[in-house]
């Protein structure tokens, strides 16, 4: 559980820059991107676009594929769906559960009681 | 050369012997790979079939590498949709890598052509079947909906 958390940890910093962002974007546009394919697209520097790449593949965001001397980058779907399964649904299911809990209350007071409590 | 692909990295916990155990004992891939099994010699050049439980041929191939417990890598033609059979041969990749004490595993699943309707079909099927496999190993139980096609 420990190595989970650490895990996520590396991946909410990863998403909490603008650039490495665009390069999931860019990714998700056209998947197996060499280094030098990603540079040519983007507006910064190849020095730049490396760092970016090397902490999205530490957060696992990003799987890289060595062919050779090419090397591809993929968009690894497992953290974003981790994320979603962890932090946003949970969520939503509560939300749910609030509504329907609302619902229930204000049938409820439409009711006519039988007894006082 | 245009590519599509389908890359799917996971960490399993678990030993790089018992990953590959599951990956090709039919006991285990009933469990998660929608009931089906693998049928083959597992050595390089064999021909491997993908069977569901209804005795249907899904799958088929060659094994072009294979490296127990550390790498698989498999030639990969559909065998029960026109469409997708028409596209011919993909190629598979499991690599499993020790990494603490998870087992980092990658599933690479790419085709000679752009906008391949087999990755975009399977990009569907291995997402399940990998959290199915992943749950199955750490739980002793795989995911209801994978035990069967």
């Amino acid at each position: 559980m420990v190595a989970f958390y650490r895990r996520m940890d590396a991946v909410f910093k990863a998403l909490a820059d603008a650039s490495r962002r665009t390069l999931l974007d860019e990714l998700h546009r056209e998947n197996g991107r060499t280094l030098g394919d990603l540079c040519g697209r983007l507006d910064m520097t190849r020095q730049a676009v490396t760092k970016h790449l090397r902490v999205l593949e530490e957060a696992s965001l990003v799987a890289v594929v060595r062919r050779g001397r090419e090397k591809r980058h993929f968009l690894n779907p497992v953290p974003i769906h981790e994320i979603a399964e962890r932090w946003i649904r949970k969520y939503e299911r509560s939300r749910l559960d609030a509504l329907s809990e609302l619902k229930r209350g204000l049938e409820q007071q439409n009711q006519p009681k039988i007894k006082p409590e | 050369m245009e590519k599509s692909a389908f890359v799917y990295v996971t960490y399993i916990r678990t030993t790089p012997e018992k990953l590959w155990e599951a990956l090709t004992q039919p006991e285990f891939t009933k469990q998660f790979f929608f009931g089906c099994t693998m049928e083959t010699e597992w050595k390089a050049g064999a021909a491997w079939k993908l069977v569901g439980s209804d005795g249907e041929l899904k799958d088929a191939g060659e094994i072009l590498e294979i490296d127990p417990p550390r790498r698989l890598v498999l030639s990969w033609r559909n065998e029960f949709k026109p469409e997708l059979m028409a596209e011919g041969e993909s190629r598979m990749t499991y690599e499993l890598e020790p990494d603490g004490e998870t087992v980092k595993f990658t599933v690479l699943h790419e085709m000679d052509q752009p906008e391949s309707k087999l990755i975009r079909a399977v990009s569907n099927g291995w997402p399940l079947i990998l959290s199915s496999l992943k749950t199955l190993l750490e739980t002793g139980e795989s995911l209801e909906d994978t035990r069967s096609s």
